[in-house]
């Protein structure tokens, strides 16, 4: 039985890069595993809707191309997930592609095992039915209604499937959607050590060098675990761990501070202790996992919404800018009017920079108007030519809307570029970011291994 | 004084798509507690400045490195067709503008 587990997250996401040094360093000493996190929520539903990755194929290629073959001479496992951003199957897929691109190049052979994470809808109707979807983390009510709109609906696995693909012999997995932990905690699970440490130390380790300073999501960190502890250090010799930079990385993008879900239970970090160990690392010790009390998996889906065409323009003309209300309020006149017969489906929005466009309307109205304004205007409707065409009669009226005391009679607006209007493409919501409850029934994610 | 000028760290973000997490980092202890006892500093004031319910506000301290953490729920789920903060990194005010 191991004794201590030592592993390299290769940074905080994949193709956001890490330096070559980093990894220099870190093959400097005995590896048993290689994990980076490749999934994030965070660019918002597009990704997971249209099944592309929000990070480009060619960082990804870089950030692979470099490690693959190091990972493949020291036969160590080397773990990938959730695979091309959202973890879906055309992410899978795409990463797999680049994967195989590497293995022609650098002539690597390879087993990979692909674990794929994708809902089948008649599943979701059936869970839905039986009450099994519940809100987390603020989502609203689950609507039955959404789920034939759904595109690319996931679940997010956890340790159980990865730990049974590292038992096959593979020697990449490529995870679709996964719990970010699973990536680095199934291995040492695996091996026996304790799941509340694993876990706390996976939180950690799949931001790369985010718990460092300075901080970097683009560099590595290497982990050290052991029974009673683990010891994280930054590969790189310019960044390195406090006890402070540590503890502060559980406020990152989390509802709590002193604990995060996972499906494993609770992991409790208000016993945790950060102690610096020498110049650059930090020991952790006393994480404890409470068990949870059910089963239950989170479901990831976006829904389509339509397409998006906006345009882009400023206002330098005081009056215009203080005016900005009712050009809007004219421009919905003129379009309704001129749209009619056409689509009566779409919505338009106002985006003022400069004046409420972040905020939106929560705070009070500036009284101090700025100096100049910027105006998006954005069109959503059931296609990409109709989207087009509101877009288009709302930049012309606005272009041309008349307001009182209008002394610029010319136009509205400076449009900096020709042509003044762009497409946004297909728009998504997250309409599916729920938990079910697994009780009596199982999901398999059953890998399938792919020679390279 | 405001928030934002007693915090050295006044920062929001997403807590996934349907919540925002707005940390106030302190340099020192008088102006953590300060803040934290402060009758201007309560769920239902922050509710009212977010234009929601005071039982989805949390505020939740980190005496460990003198941190508050505020999660409020997003008005629009992010990146959804009313959203305008895809990441949630601009929401820290009207916060920051709150008289402790």
């Amino acid at each position: 039985m191991k004794e201590e587990i030592r592993y390299l997250s290769l940074c905080g996401m994949l193709g956001y890069g890490y330096a070559r040094e980093s990894l220099d360093n870190a093959f400097a000493g005995e590896l048993d595993f290689i994990g980076v996190d490749a999934g994030s929520t965070d660019p918002g539903p597009y990704y997971l809707g249209s099944g592309i990755g929000f990070v480009k194929p060619l960082q990804v290629k870089r950030d692979l191309s470099l490690v693959l073959k190091r990972a493949l001479e020291r036969k160590i496992p080397f773990i990938i997930g959730s695979a091309g951003g959202s973890g879906a199957k055309p992410h899978v897929d795409s990463t797999l592609a680049i994967l195989k691109e590497i293995a022609e190049e650098q002539q690597l052979h390879f087993k990979v095992a692909v674990i794929y994470s994708d809902l089948e809808k008649d599943f979701l109707i059936r869970a839905a039915a039986e009450n099994r979807i519940c809100s987390c983390g603020g989502s609203p009510a689950f609507d039955p209604e959404v789920i034939e709109r759904l595109c690319n609906p996931v679940a997010q696995f956890g340790t159980e499937p990865i730990i049974a693909a590292l038992q096959s012999g593979a020697d990449v997995i490529l995870a679709g959607r996964c719990c970010d932990t699973a990536v680095f905690a199934s291995y040492p699970i695996m091996h026996g050590f304790p799941a509340g440490l694993a876990l706390h130390a996976a939180k950690i380790a799949e931001c790369g060098a985010l718990c460092a300073r300075p901080v970097g999501a683009n560099d590595s960190l290497v982990v050290t675990l052991r029974k009673d502890s683990f010891t994280i250090e930054p590969p790189n010799p310019l960044r390195k761990c406090t006890p402070d930079s540590v503890a502060a990385h559980s406020l990152y993008e989390q509802p709590d501070p002193n604990c995060f879900y996972e499906p494993e239970g609770m992991i409790d970090m208000r016993h945790s202790n950060f102690v610096q160990s020498g110049e650059r690392a930090v020991t952790v010790s006393g994480t404890e996992l409470v068990p949870a009390s059910s089963e239950t998996m989170k479901l990831e889906g976006a829904a389509f919404c339509g397409y998006r065409s906006i345009t882009i323009a400023g206002l330098r003309d005081p009056v215009a800018v203080a005016s900005l209300d009712a050009i809007e309020e004219g421009v919905r006149a003129a379009v309704a009017g001129n749209i009619k017969g056409i689509t009566e489906d779409y919505k338009l929005r106002f985006l003022r920079y400069g004046v409420d466009a972040v905020g939106g309307r929560l705070e009070d109205p500036d009284p101090h108007l700025p100096r100049e304004a910027a105006l998006v205007i954005e069109a959503i409707a059931p296609t990409q030519v109709l989207a087009d065409t509101v877009l288009s009669l709302a930049r012309s009226s606005a272009l041309h809307q008349a307001f009182p005391n209008r002394k610029a009679t010319a136009g509205n607006l400076a449009f900096p570029f020709s042509p003044s209007d762009f497409h946004g493409g297909a728009v998504y919501e997250f309409a599916l970011y729920h938990l079910m409850d697994m009780e009596g029934i199982s999901l398999e994610f059953k890998a399938q291994l792919v020679e390279i | 004084m405001k928030l934002y000028d007693i915090a050295f760290v006044c920062r929001s973000k997403n807590a996934g798509p349907f919540q925002l997490t707005v940390d106030l980092m302190f340099s020192d202890r008088a102006d953590y507690d300060k803040v934290l006892r402060s009758p201007a500093f309560t769920p239902e004031k922050i509710a009212l400045l977010y234009r929601t319910d005071a039982e989805k506000v949390m505020i939740k301290p980190f005496e460990r490195i003198l941190t508050i953490k505020v999660v409020i729920p997003r008005l629009h789920g992010s990146g959804s067709p009313d959203d305008t903060d895809v990441y949630g990194s601009q929401q820290h005010f009207p916060l920051g503008n709150l008289e402790i």
